[in-house]
């Protein structure tokens, strides 16, 4: 019996063809992960079951008759809940209202409403306060009201878009309880995701996406996380690892008692003090959105420091401007690739944009000597594009190598790397991170600020943790456990002894 | 004194009250995310379509619910190009506010003529709840429309807080991609809103010309609508602000009238900017808590 039957969907989008004829069915009550890398269609197809997307080809059947979803209003009634992966909650709405939004009426009794929230939020053990304005809860909040809100609407197929990618690790045994008691009540759950042992835990049966096909549909029990794997990446993967423990060199960046003012919607950083030293990756994770992002900043010189003191070798530079900064010797790949580069320029211009002193004379570019650095560093690190082709038209792969191209090539003492490897592929993932592990061996200080922890456990030396601003401590990775990392993304800090250790480690 | 202060307030209600349509108005548009600058003319519109309608059929009332039904037709159009076409809203707004300023005096002058003398009707009278004579009597017997505008208030406070449409248009204004997630028709409730608030400014206008002026001129609305963009910041986008604002508005509007004809040696034009500097230091000071509704200025497309 099934509760939803998929077949054959195409979508393009312009020349790019995100899901390619897949097949997809959903068994009632059974918890089913579509599995695939960044970028492989899951979203693309959920979007689509959830009428976020229309197909350009393709059948959908609910409970075995066809039907055409043109709207999440044709799925809502249909019986279909999405949790997608940017919320979808009005933030000035409390819990009640925004569970209610999209109900028919014409009043709003929110004393009823309120109750009722409460009465299924109990029924199905997933708590919340239900007049809360929903922007003042967390995440992991926000994600209970996202499935409460489907579950209102008496859903019963409920869809999960990468739904632990905001959770700490204890959030998400949390969220498996719940969805564990959804599977009794007889609800059917598509889970996305591209993390295996995640898979391998709660679910029952696997679609593996790749390119926008359906590679292949198997039961979790008769399946282990490395024939996934293969399924994934259609080859076995490798990976890139950090080898062996280098001796210390000398610090080459040092931050002291770096406070930062929060802004809106944000937080700061206050009283953060670490140093990386010569050829080591210090590794800094945290849930998103607590503070990774003005860390970057602040150590590009983005955004000022309310107090606090950065050095770089033995130069300080606190409050220099981005262009101090890379003349001392920063290199940073940015958090926003996008904002980073010029779309409408070329390769080769963007390759230079940030050190044009060197490219021109008098004033006047050198249009040769910018076309011979371009060619010169598209050969060096692989970039699928030509001198003159415009930025915007190159993948994400290949956006983050012109990045990398462009303050590698000038050997910096320090490199501040910012989620950089979100949003791509494997191959190019792979080819990121060993960049980044040959500036660790040239004996360049890493500054690694990431949120996938596989990621920070695979390059980092020593890992960082922030909550809230504020730093849980440091651990040498060889020492530390993701339980551990978890409770400290989570904001409990670790406790001082071990700190110490590790600063001397 | 008392004379003064009584004449006073009687004045602020009444200059208060095309305000509070028009900022009312306002209100519905940009709390679902539109920034509807089509205001002044839709304004303008609405004084025109009252005063032709009112002075052709003899009948006041006719003349401002056409004007109102107008108004939302305005509001209407408003929704197709800035809602439905994703045209700018800077653009459409001012577009409109052109559009209506030129149809009205075009169409005033086909209907109308040049006359030497401009036309004018019987204006809608006070109500005479107590005799003029009394002491309150001045600040009690106001326009029927003027109870009707301060009504609204609370009624819009209510629309938006307690019914469904209200949470939908806070909704659709605050995070329209949350709302179609939800289920919504973002098009069709921004839609509404508009129309909703086309109907009020134009409402606002048509006091003007049947209640204030029994006439309709050139310089008739002179940037009232511009005013109730500002008292809607002032009022933080909220309905209780609305109040607030357009009775320090019109206070100030109602003082220098008084302060003129008491023959004080300063420049008139002064007193005229008078209510504008206090809206815009009323700005500076509430303004910046202000928070507008997320979504506003923003076009709504779904992939
Ligand atoms: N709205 C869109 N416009 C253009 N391209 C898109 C859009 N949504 C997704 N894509 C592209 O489609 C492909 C599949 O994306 P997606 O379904 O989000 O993958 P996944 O969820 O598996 O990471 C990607 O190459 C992505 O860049
Ligand atoms: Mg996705």
């Amino acid at each position: 019996m099934f509760a939803v039957q998929m077949q054959g969907i195409v979508k393009r989008f312009g020349g790019l063809v995100a899901n390619d004829g897949i097949d997809f069915e959903l068994k009632v009550g059974e918890i089913h992960a579509l599995l695939g890398e960044n970028g492989a269609g899951k979203t693309t197809l959920m979007r689509i079951l959830y009428g976020l997307y229309t197909p350009d080809e393709g059948e959908i059947l609910i409970g075995g008759k066809p039907v055409r979803i043109h709207s999440p209003r044709d799925a809502i009634r249909a019986g279909i809940g999405m949790v997608t992966q940017h919320f979808t909650l009005v933030p000035t709405l409390t819990v009640a209202e925004n569970i209610t939004l999209g109900e028919s009426g014409s009043l709003l009794d929110l004393q009823q409403i309120e109750t009722k929230v409460e009465a299924l939020s109990g029924r199905l053990g997933i708590p919340v306060k239900a007049g809360t304005p929903v922007g003042q809860l967390s995440v992991g909040e926000q994600q209970r009201v996202e499935i409460l809100k489907a579950l209102a609407r008496h859903a019963r197929v409920l869809i999960l878009d990468e739904p632990t990618a905001v959770l700490v690790p204890q959030e998400v045994q949390a969220l498996f309880e719940v969805l564990d008691r959804l599977r009794r009540e007889g609800i059917s759950v598509v889970f996305i995701s591209h993390k295996l042992h995640e898979v391998m835990t709660v679910c029952d049966r696997v679609t593996v996406l790749r390119d926008g096909r359906a590679v292949g549909t198997v039961e979790k029990s008769q399946t282990t996380p490395s024939e996934l794997a293969r399924l994934m990446v259609g080859r076995e993967t490798f990976g890139v690892h950090r080898q062996g423990e280098r001796p210390s060199t000398g610090v080459l960046l040092r931050v002291e008692g770096l406070n930062v003012k929060s802004r809106k919607g944000a937080v700061g950083l206050h009283h953060l003090s670490f140093e990386v030293q010569a050829g080591e990756v210090l590794g800094v994770a945290g849930v998103s959105g607590n503070g990774q992002a003005e860390l970057g900043e602040v150590l590009s010189g983005m955004l000022q420091p309310e107090s606090g003191r950065i050095w770089v070798g033995t130069q300080e530079v606190t409050g220099a401007s981005p262009a101090e900064l890379t003349r001392a010797g920063v290199g940073r790949i940015p958090e926003d690739r996008h904002a980073s580069l010029v779309g409408e320029l070329s390769v080769a211009d963007n390759l230079v944009l940030d050190q044009l002193e060197h490219f021109s004379r008098h004033g006047v570019l050198d249009r040769n000597a910018v076309r011979r650095n371009a060619e010169r560093l598209i050969a060096e690190y692989q970039i699928k594009a030509l001198p003159e082709t415009p930025i915007r038209t190159l993948s994400g792969g290949n956006m983050q190598k012109v990045l990398l191209a462009r303050s590698l090539s000038r050997n910096p003492l320090v490199v501040i790397a910012s989620q950089p490897t979100r949003g791509l592929d494997v191959g190019a993932t792979d080819y990121v991170r060993g960049r980044l592990l040959e500036q660790r061996a040239r004996g360049a200080a890493v500054l690694l600020i990431s949120e996938d922890l596989d990621e920070i456990f695979a390059l980092a030396d020593r890992i960082a943790v922030l909550f809230e601003g504020k730093l849980m401590g440091i651990l040498n990775t060889r020492e530390a456990t993701v339980e551990q990392i978890g409770l400290m993304m989570a904001g409990t800090p670790l406790k001082r002894s071990s700190v110490k250790e590790a600063d001397r480690g | 004194m008392e004379i003064f202060l009584v004449g006073w307030v009687a004045a602020t209600l009444r200059v208060a009250t095309p305000l509070i349509f028009g900022t009312l108005g306002e209100l519905f548009s940009e709390r679902s995310g539109v920034l509807n600058l089509g205001i002044e003319g839709t304004m303008f519109l609405g004084a025109f379509i009252g005063f032709t309608v009112a002075s052709k059929s003899g009948s006041l009332w006719l003349g401002f619910f056409t004007a109102v039904l107008v108004g939302m037709l305005s509001g209407w159009l408003m929704a197709l190009l800035a809602v439905r076409l994703g045209v700018n809203q800077h653009v459409a707004g001012l577009g409109m506010t052109l559009l209506w300023t030129g149809f009205s005096l075009f169409g005033f002058r086909l209907i109308f003529g040049e006359p030497k003398v401009p036309p004018s009707i019987t204006p809608f009278q006070s109500l005479s709840i107590l005799p003029d004579s009394t002491f309150l009597g001045p600040v009690i017997n106001q326009h029927g429309l003027t109870y009707v505008a301060f009504l609204l208030i609370p009624l819009t406070g209510w629309v938006l807080h307690r019914t469904r449409f209200g949470l939908n248009v806070r909704a659709v204004g605050e995070n329209p991609e949350a709302a179609d997630a939800a289920g919504l028709d973002v098009y069709q409730i921004r839609t509404l809103a508009l129309m909703i608030g086309g109907g009020l400014m134009a409402g606002g206008g048509a006091f003007l010309s049947l209640a204030q002026l029994g006439a309709f001129t050139y310089g008739i609305v002179a940037g009232r609508g511009w005013v109730c963009i500002a008292l809607i910041i002032f009022a933080n986008w909220r309905a209780v602000g609305v109040l607030w604002g357009a009775l320090i508005f019109g206070g100030v509007a109602a003082l220098q009238l008084r302060l003129q004809t008491m023959g004080l040696q300063l420049p008139y034009e002064l007193f005229l900017a008078l209510p504008y500097l206090v809206t815009i230091l009323a700005l500076i000071i509430a303004g910046r808590n202000a928070s507008a509704p997320a979504a506003l200025l923003k076009a709504y497309r779904r992939e």
